[in-house]
């Protein structure tokens, strides 16, 4: 197990080079021009070139490259262009709400999804399985932003329970904190808990008709039971696996959530660097985002082994 | 313990050539599914004959204008007419979804059996996979479209790559979680080749699953492109898909729910549509849980 | 179950409490502004880039020597006294006694005559100004001269300058290169910048400067008293337009400085809200044409455009849709202003659309237009200049022409339009790009981007050239006061024959606020000093 933990890690070590170098030169052969944005719209192109020669932009790309890799391996991930704040504050700063945001989302849908998949799954075929079916088609056949508006119309102007927009850091006490999180969490929880339900229901089933659970049936154990214990155990594999996936699908979901709410995150701030071309800052993102997923998909690995002794590594 | 038990209990379905009636009887999901998905098909298709205008010309005298006679859906903020825009919008739409849904399955699941079942092979294409997911899909679409030309073609491609990681990764699970059972240490055993025991062991067992996974990948890429069209790289806004209908639309919702929930119920038929065809077809391939539903 | 239910008795008590907690302290604390700017302030130095929400911050932190008032006229605000000798060569100026930087420095005259010489680096007013410009010296602690070679009419225009205003820094801030960005905001303004609280993308925190000594004047327009009346302000960027309406009917923000038109119905339906204009100048829409490849480099082809364009009304009503904000207006100069004038403006402006078109199809004739493939830059997250494209793209096709709308972000614009060749040369080879430009700077033809067409291929991007067009745009610096005027005019006529660009109207964006605000200044930008919260 450790040595297979020791390989996993050392093998991530070029999927992130890799990433990074491909990452790195996709967006400076993409169009966009920082030194361009930053002159401002009535700059002249004479005005825009000293500022690119100022920010070191005009110098060839292998150049660039190399003093942003060397900066890098010293720890270092470089200034935004743009506040000229250090990347890695930046991060630092939409950290907390993206965590937030992305484990309530988890907490909330786990919670939810995985026992309406089960009992979907249990009374197939029943008015509860279809009510769970059609709540999954509803949950990701409408956009977040759509799901976003109605609820600050519904429980913030309307009912006026909850504040329309904003991020209280938990610090500054758990009620407003939870108060601005909850919308976002429930907006992006209903698509997420769409797919968990589905993928939890449709594993069930495969289970279910498998000899054992005939057999542990015909042997006369009660259904709870056999429900949890076999079933529930052998579905685990594929559920665990599109909750790992699903986290990346959170990180995309978060990127449109953030937008609606006015939540100062992650996916903001990777949309705002892409739009304003702040490469630094892109590039840092970037290297946290592979790194999360790298961590994340380690971590379902491992649960495969606890969940079914069968996989071995 | 109804369900399960119950259709268990009853012997092996009935031969194939039994008739429509009976066909339709077995299977009403994918009757209904198939009806609805073929007539928002074939109104795309038909789209100039259904009583529509250009949707591409602009009015701005008329704008914002509520549903009427004239305007059966209510106009854009450009004064197009929105009714011509969302039929003419399931075009690309149905373009991108089941572009992208075909293009990242079929490559997914290749990649995906033939990793679940090669170890040497699995830990090189694994790592790749990881790294394809690390990069957000949205960024890789921007990249891709700077690099040649906004197009739907181009959409499809940045849509569809970051899906097949995803698709990789359940079809290798369940690979791995076959692979142990004791039917196809026989097969192996009793010498049969690779290719067979794949094409059939694995693949019945990896199907149900990824038709699920395949409708989802269809409807979330016709959401991705709307997401795509904010940022400009998704299919050009003039050319109506119902994503960049409702991503243009977006700031009107509080004043005009309908701009948004018009394209927003085509969308939501259209993958009810797509999820019963294939939910339907997962219990016609799995002949273990046929008649369940 | 019975810990779910602990747990959420345990919330619902979390909750009370910070409830009671939370009211009395609101009480006794500070007030608080809460603004949706604009935009993101991306950038702290407002003589590096020319972007509005820049030159917003920098009213908040810094000061400026001289401001227009409400009628737009330049008002000592650092300076005390001025005085210019009667061969108009040599300007003095005396400061304020007592001005302090937030750091504590009193502000010298080194650190004015540093500020502006950084400025007329950069900013095309003061660029202008230093080629009359023999030196800049400060000739004391609080004294010193700007010494021309020549006369020249606006050197309080210039120092007042309102869009792109010069700002006084500290002298070692000021001595950076002017392309290379100043990180520090440390002024002499109203509000102190609190960088601690600043989050680049989401948040700006502003504090009162308990230090500072406005001029006894009461507030009017940017002169005067420029008092801050709220402890605190904070900037709270909410990138959806919806949102942030929504926040502002809730209270939780009490000023949207640019509600997105579309949406006012909601925020007028709310008696506790107010939507005014506070700019009576108005912004005005422009499209701009690649002069150096076909078909735009043909006058004809450029003039059937302004027929294509005509009476302004469907860019105005795409852009704005309330016909109280918008105003048509074929005025190089802007309407509304001593330059606005009617001088070569065609029969275009009348809107008879299919007089329009068709004579817009003959000029393309003359121009030999031979269907080649326009390229009209889109930028489509951008609402205004989104609006303008598509617009274009339609009015492009009524004439005959073939349009390509280049679905793109507002960076890719900036970044395309830099590119001079035609499409055989480069696959980003563009034809149209939009923007709009603030009234005030847009005024005059000294400090109107687009217009200059010297034919080095260094004016702004699109290049017109245009010897006699420039020719007369020089002769506005020079010319007394009365002469002006008429320069306008003549300018103005040359304009409509080579035009360099086409005017797609002139609007007036309103802010919207709460009522319990009092004081926000009739300026043409918001400004934040003066407003009281009840």
């Amino acid at each position: 197990m450790y040595v297979f933990l020791i390989r996993r890690v050392l093998a991530a070590i070029p999927v992130v080079v890799v990433v990074t170098i491909f990452v790195f030169a996709l967006l400076h052969l993409a169009p966009g021009d920082p030194a361009a944005i930053i002159a401002g719209d009535l700059a002249t192109a004479e005005d825009v070139a000293k500022i690119r020669a100022k920010l070191g932009l005009d110098q060839p790309l292998m150049i660039q490259f190399f003093t942003w890799a060397g900066q890098l391996l010293r720890g270092d991930l470089g200034n935004s262009i743009f506040s000229a704040h250090p990347v890695s504050q930046l991060i630092g700063q939409r950290l907390e709400p993206t965590l937030t945001l992305t484990v309530m989302t988890l907490f909330i849908s786990i919670l939810l999804a995985v026992p309406l998949g089960v009992i979907a799954a249990w009374r197939v075929g029943s008015w509860i399985d279809r009510g769970v079916m059609g709540f999954a088609v509803f949950g990701f056949s409408v956009p977040g932003f759509v799901i976003g508006y109605v609820l600050i119309w519904v429980f913030a102007i309307e009912l006026d329970w909850l504040p329309v927009q904003g991020y209280t850091p938990l610090a500054k006490g758990f009620w407003p904190w939870l108060s601005n999180i909850i919308l976002p969490s429930v907006t992006l929880a209903l698509a997420y808990m769409a797919l968990i339900a589905r993928i939890t229901r449709a594993a069930m089933l495969e289970t279910l008709s498998q000899d054992y659970i005939r057999t542990a049936h015909a042997k006369g154990l009660a259904t709870p039971h056999v429900l949890l214990r076999h079933a529930l155990h052998n579905a685990a594999v594929p559920i665990v696996t599109v909750i790992g996936i699903g986290v990346a699908l959170l990180i995309g979901g978060v990127v449109v959530t953030e937008s609606v709410f006015a939540i100062p995150g992650l996916g903001r701030l990777t949309v705002d660097a892409i739009l304003r071309r702040d490469y630094p800052v892109i590039q840092g993102i970037i290297l946290v985002f592979s790194g999360a997923y790298v961590l994340v998909n380690l971590i379902v690995d491992m649960l495969y082994t606890v969940l079914d002794p069968r996989i071995r590594y | 313990m109804s369900g399960a038990s119950e259709s268990i209990a009853i012997p092996d379905a009935p031969p194939a050539r039994a008739g429509v009636v009976a066909f339709l009887r077995r299977h009403p999901t994918v009757v209904i599914g198939c009806t609805l998905l073929l007539a928002i098909v074939i109104a795309s298709i038909a789209a100039p004959w259904l009583g529509t205008v250009d949707p591409i010309s602009i009015n701005p005298g008329q704008r914002l204008k509520s549903p009427s006679a004239e305007y059966w859906f209510g106009t854009d903020r450009f004064g197009r007419d929105l009714y011509s825009r969302v039929i003419y919008g399931g075009r690309i739409s149905l373009i991108v979804g089941l572009s992208v849904a075909a293009l990242a399955t079929v490559i997914g699941l290749a990649i995906g059996l033939v990793s679940g079942y090669l170890r040497a092979v699995d830990a090189v294409v694994m790592r790749v996979m990881d790294g394809m997911m690390a990069i957000p899909a949205i960024m890789l679409a921007i990249a891709l479209i700077a690099l040649s030309k906004a197009s739907v073609l181009i959409v499809i491609i940045a849509v569809a790559l970051p899906e097949i990681p995803r698709v990789v990764r359940l079809v290798r699970a369940i690979v791995l979680t076959i692979r142990e059972q004791p039917y196809i240490e026989a097969a192996t055993a009793t010498g049969t080749s690779l290719p067979r025991i794949l094409l059939r062991h694995f693949l019945p067992n990896a199907l149900p699953p990824l038709i699920v996974q395949a409708t989802y990948i269809c409807a979330s890429a016709v959401l991705i492109e709307a997401a795509l069209s904010f940022l400009g790289a998704g299919t050009p806004p003039e050319v109506p898909s119902w994503g960049n209908i409702m991503a243009e639309a977006r700031p009107y919702f509080q004043l005009k729910p309908m701009m948004v929930l018009l394209p927003g119920i085509f969308l939501a038929v259209t993958v009810l549509a797509i999820n019963l065809v294939g939910d339907g077809l997962r219990d016609m391939l799995d002949p273990r849980l046929a008649r369940k539903m | 179950m019975s810990v779910y239910r602990r747990n959420a008795f345990r919330a619902t008590a979390a909750g009370a409490l910070a409830l009671i907690l939370a009211s009395p302290w609101s009480a006794i604390a500070q007030s608080v502004l809460r603004l949706v700017p604009q935009a993101d302030l991306k950038i702290l130095d407002t003589v590096q880039t020319t972007n509005n929400i820049t030159s917003n911050h920098g009213y908040m932190v810094y000061d400026t020597l001289f401001s227009l008032d409400g009628k737009l006229a330049a008002k000592p605000q650092m300076v005390e006294s001025y005085s210019k000798s009667p061969d108009s060569l040599t300007w003095k100026f005396k400061l304020r006694p007592g001005l302090k930087f937030h750091d504590g420095q009193a502000v010298t005259a080194k650190d004015a005559v540093a500020s502006i010489l950084r400025f007329s680096k950069r900013i095309p007013a003061g660029v202008t100004m230093m080629q009359f410009a023999k030196e800049i010296v400060a000739t004391g602690g609080d004294t010193f001269e700007i010494r021309l070679n020549k006369p020249f009419g606006l050197v309080l225009e210039t120092l007042a300058g309102p869009e792109n205003p010069l700002f006084v820094t500290r002298e070692a801030d000021a001595q950076l290169d002017p392309n290379t960005a100043m990180t520090t905001a440390i002024g002499s303004g109203p509000f102190m910048f609190v960088r601690e609280e600043w989050v680049p993308g989401s948040k700006v925190v502003y504090k009162k400067n308990p230090d500072y000594k406005p001029r006894s004047e009461p507030a009017d327009g940017f002169a005067g008293g420029k008092l801050a009346k709220v402890d605190r302000v904070e900037w709270l960027v909410i990138p959806d337009s919806n949102t942030a309406v929504q926040a502002l009917i809730k209270g939780e923000v009490d000023i949207i400085e640019i509600p997105q038109t579309d949406l006012l119905p909601l925020v007028r339906k709310d008696p506790n809200i107010t939507v005014k204009v506070i700019d009576r100048v108005g912004t005005q829409a422009i499209y701009r044409m690649n002069h150096l490849i076909p078909p735009f480099n043909n006058a004809k082809a450029r003039q059937a455009l302004l027929y294509a364009t005509g009476d302004q009304r469907d860019y105005l009503s795409s852009m704005i849709g309330f016909a109280e904000y918008e105003k048509p207006c074929w005025a190089v100069f802007i309407c509304g202003t001593p330059f606005e004038t009617q001088a070569g403006v065609g029969d275009w402006a009348k809107g008879d659309k299919k007089a329009n078109i068709e004579k817009a199809k003959a000029l393309l004739k003359e121009a030999g237009y031979k269907g080649e493939k326009v390229v009209v830059l889109d930028p489509v997250e951008t609402h205004l200049a989104h609006a303008q494209a598509v617009v274009t793209a339609q009015k492009l096709r009524e004439i005959g022409m073939t349009v390509e709308l280049a679905a793109i972000d507002w960076g890719t614009q900036s970044a395309r339009r830099q590119i001079k060749d035609g499409p055989d040369k480069n696959p980003g080879a563009w034809n149209i790009f939009h923007t709009w430009g603030g009234g005030l700077a847009m005024n005059s033809p000294l400090s109107n981007t687009p217009t200059p067409s010297a034919c080095d291929g260094k004016n702004w991007f699109g290049w017109p050239c245009d010897e006699e067009l420039e020719k007369i745009r020089l002769e506005f610096p020079l010319a007394p006061p009365e002469k002006q005027k008429e320069i306008v005019e003549r300018l103005q006529k040359r304009f409509y024959e080579v035009v360099p660009y086409i005017p797609a109207g002139q609007f007036f964006a309103p802010v919207a606020f709460r009522k319990n605000l009092s004081g926000i200044l009739d300026t043409p930008r918001l400004v934040l000093w003066n407003i009281e919260k009840k």
